[in-house]
């Protein structure tokens, strides 16, 4: 168990161990992606109030749900690191922000192109709408808390601050906005009541959930290997990496 | 020759940093100033019927006093940074979060409490109805406090960078919401002649929240700062 | 003195390294001030002597990799002097954020009259020069008790009688049983035995 721990810390271990895991894990989310796609837009019936353009959920919904969890990973990353002083969860840390950022802007793109033919507008401060913008706002936060420090070593430990404190704050935005949308918004437009969803659109959707986690690991993956070559730029190990990819 | 024990440590910080305001009065006049002109732009931009001012009236003096006091979180630690103040503070035998909650009540007092009693003044303008002021002026005592205290998180956060000032905006402006939305909401609440009293006490529980955890998070990102 | 130098060290520092920037500023560094030592770190510019120094006294906690143990608080003084321009000498030293002891009018007058701001208690301290700045920064050597002291370049700014009289103090501190960690690009001249450590930087094959 211990060992275990240990060879995380160790960089050259975890990149050759990420490289090992995308070797299965890009292919495994790419057929994931294909078949939940083809299955959500080719064959499952469309919604009798809006239909066609409800399946925009396949991608709208597995961003939004990824995007959420996206920010603790990226907190929890952030307390092992304060916590335990492991510079790897801070490779974590910084290499979750920006793909978090991505899905939290895909959400609220897609969110939008769906709102145009539902409501008839782009954007409506709908609680969860503007709750994805808000979390938006977060992760940009860490990015561009962590591009101002010019010590990597402490832009990772503020940003690991920061994630945290967003972490004990996201559940109270959440209420905070669920309880301002409901105040300002009389129950019977509420967009997003109890609406149920047919099992024959509820298992695609799980599909791409699933392969959205995965495309989620994958980048985060990618982009930790590219932090890790950055940061040990100068030791032997990426020197060797460096020259077997020159010769190939 | 015992070092002073925590608690009068705190209030020699906290002295310290009164003083420092008191030699120069306008830092304390800038956010008060700068609350009553903002003010003077909404009649400007949204025109000046007296039914449409104050119809807005509680969000607006809310924004207000949250974009006043975001304005003056940037230099809770900037000077003491600066000529090397904080180094000294790091190395101090007694509990930082405690220190660092002085140089915040310090800040809450010069900008917050003093908003809060000014802003009345500010609310005829709009034309609040006299029956708000008292939450108007509760609702803001609370809530600046909260502001204060997360600003302070974004101010030891970026008080090592050169230009932290638009940054920290960015950084703790996603926690003033919930701060914004029921500050916001109890005045409102007092106008319409609803009891404002839950959404204080909401208010209240966030202040809670924010004096146990805040101070641990200003510490460590002082500690953070002064490393880099 | 004798008795206080067989005892414990004051400040250890066991295997000390440090990388900045691809470079590695020194490595498996081992450091041992007993009291009634004067130690003077040495090292061009951008050696590491500053982050050394306050690795030593803890306001470097992350990026280096090692141990130091401090059985005693050492009492440092940075680059920057820490005084606050709109308070006077006296208040500044009555209200320091080191959190020290609570000292009586008494103390801080004399101890600003040694450094040679007799005068100057009670002005606002954005009149008086970057010298003096530096000189009420040096009269908590007056005021602490700390046995440990670690000072950066002590001497920027301040007048060759100056610097002959922070000489003697630091000679007489560590006479008295301290001991004093020091950078300087000065050749001291103390009474006592100057140990040296010579910071070499060596990139990193």
């Amino acid at each position: 168990m211990w060992t275990f721990f240990h060879k995380l810390g160790s960089p050259p271990w975890l990149y050759a161990i990420a490289g090992a895991i995308l070797r299965w894990l890009v292919p495994i989310t790419l057929i994931a992606l294909i078949s939940g796609t083809v299955w959500g837009l080719l064959f499952t019936s469309p919604d009798f109030r809006q239909g066609n353009s409800y399946r925009i959920i396949y991608i709208h919904v597995p961003a939004a749900v990824v995007a959420l969890a996206g920010y603790y990973v990226m907190a929890i990353a952030g307390a092992i690191s304060l916590i335990w002083r492991m510079k790897m969860a801070d490779v974590v840390m910084k290499a979750a922000a920006p793909v978090g950022a991505a899905l939290t802007f895909i959400a609220l793109l897609t969110g939008a192109i769906w709102g145009k033919p539902t409501w008839g507008t782009w954007w409506v401060w709908d609680a969860r709408i503007t709750s994805m913008l808000i979390l938006l706002f977060l992760y940009l936060g860490v990015v561009a808390l962590y591009e101002s420090f010019d010590n990597k070593e402490a832009a990772g430990k503020a940003c690991a601050v920061l994630s945290l404190v967003g972490m004990v704050n996201i559940p109270i935005v959440y209420k905070s906005v669920d309880w301002w949308y409901s105040l300002h918004q009389p129950a019977s437009i509420k967009f997003t009541g109890e609406s149920t969803i047919d099992s024959s659109m509820l298992y695609p959707l799980l599909l791409m959930i699933a392969a959205f986690y995965a495309l989620f690991t994958c980048c985060l993956l990618m982009n930790m290997r590219a932090e890790l070559l950055q940061r040990e730029s100068r030791t032997q190990w990426v020197k060797r990496i460096a020259d077997e990819k020159g010769r190939g | 020759m015992s070092p002073p024990h925590t608690g009068q440590f705190f209030a020699r910080v906290l002295c310290r940093q009164l003083l420092l305001v008191m030699r120069r009065p306008i830092e304390m006049g800038n956010p008060l100033l700068f609350f009553a002109m903002v003010i003077v732009l909404f009649p400007l931009g949204l025109g000046p019927a007296p039914d449409k001012l104050a119809n807005f009236a509680p969000g607006l003096l809310w924004i207000t006093a949250l974009l006043s006091n975001l304005l003056t979180s940037d230099a809770v630690f900037r000077s003491d940074f600066d000529d090397g103040s904080l180094e000294q503070l790091m190395l101090a035998p007694q509990p930082l979060f405690l220190s660092s909650l002085s140089y915040i009540l310090a800040h809450w007092l010069t900008t917050g409490f003093l908003l809060a009693l000014v802003s009345p003044v500010f609310a005829l303008m709009l034309n609040l109805p006299i029956s708000a002021l008292g939450t108007l002026i509760l609702s803001l005592l609370l809530g600046t406090a909260v502001l204060s205290l997360l600003g302070g998180i974004g101010a030891a956060l970026t008080v090592g960078l050169k230009r932290g000032g638009m940054l920290i905006s960015l950084l703790i402006l996603p926690f003033y919401m919930p701060v914004l939305i029921f500050g916001a909401a109890a005045v409102q609440a007092a106008v319409t002649g609803t009891p404002p009293g839950p959404y204080l006490a909401i208010l209240g529980a966030m202040l809670s929240l924010a004096i146990a955890l805040a101070p641990l998070a200003i510490a460590t990102g002082l500690r953070i700062s002064l490393d880099a | 003195m004798s008795i206080s130098a067989i005892g414990a060290p004051l400040l250890e520092a066991q295997s000390l390294s440090l990388l900045r920037g691809g470079r590695e500023l020194f490595c498996d560094l081992s450091l041992a001030v007993h009291a009634g030592q004067l130690w003077q770190i040495e090292g061009a510019n951008g050696a590491g002597k500053t982050s050394l120094l306050r690795i030593l006294c803890g306001l470097s906690r992350y990026g280096f990799e090692g141990k130091v143990v401090r059985p005693v608080a050492p009492l440092y003084l940075g680059h920057q002097p820490a005084v606050k321009a709109l308070l006077s000498p006296r208040e500044n030293l009555r209200w320091h954020l080191n959190g020290e002891g609570l000292y009586s009018a008494e103390q801080i007058d004399s101890a600003l009259a040694r450094v040679g701001l007799c005068g100057y208690e009670d002005v606002t301290s954005h009149t008086l020069s970057a010298g003096q700045h530096r000189r009420v920064n040096l009269a908590r050597l007056f005021l602490s008790d700390a046995r440990l002291w670690l000072l950066d370049e002590p001497f920027t700014a301040i007048d060759a009688q100056g610097v002959d009289e922070t000489q003697a103090l630091l000679a007489s501190h560590v006479a008295a049983g301290g001991a004093v960690v020091m950078t300087s690009h000065q050749k001291l001249q103390v009474t006592c035995e100057v140990h040296t450590l010579k910071l070499v930087q060596s990139l990193i094959s």
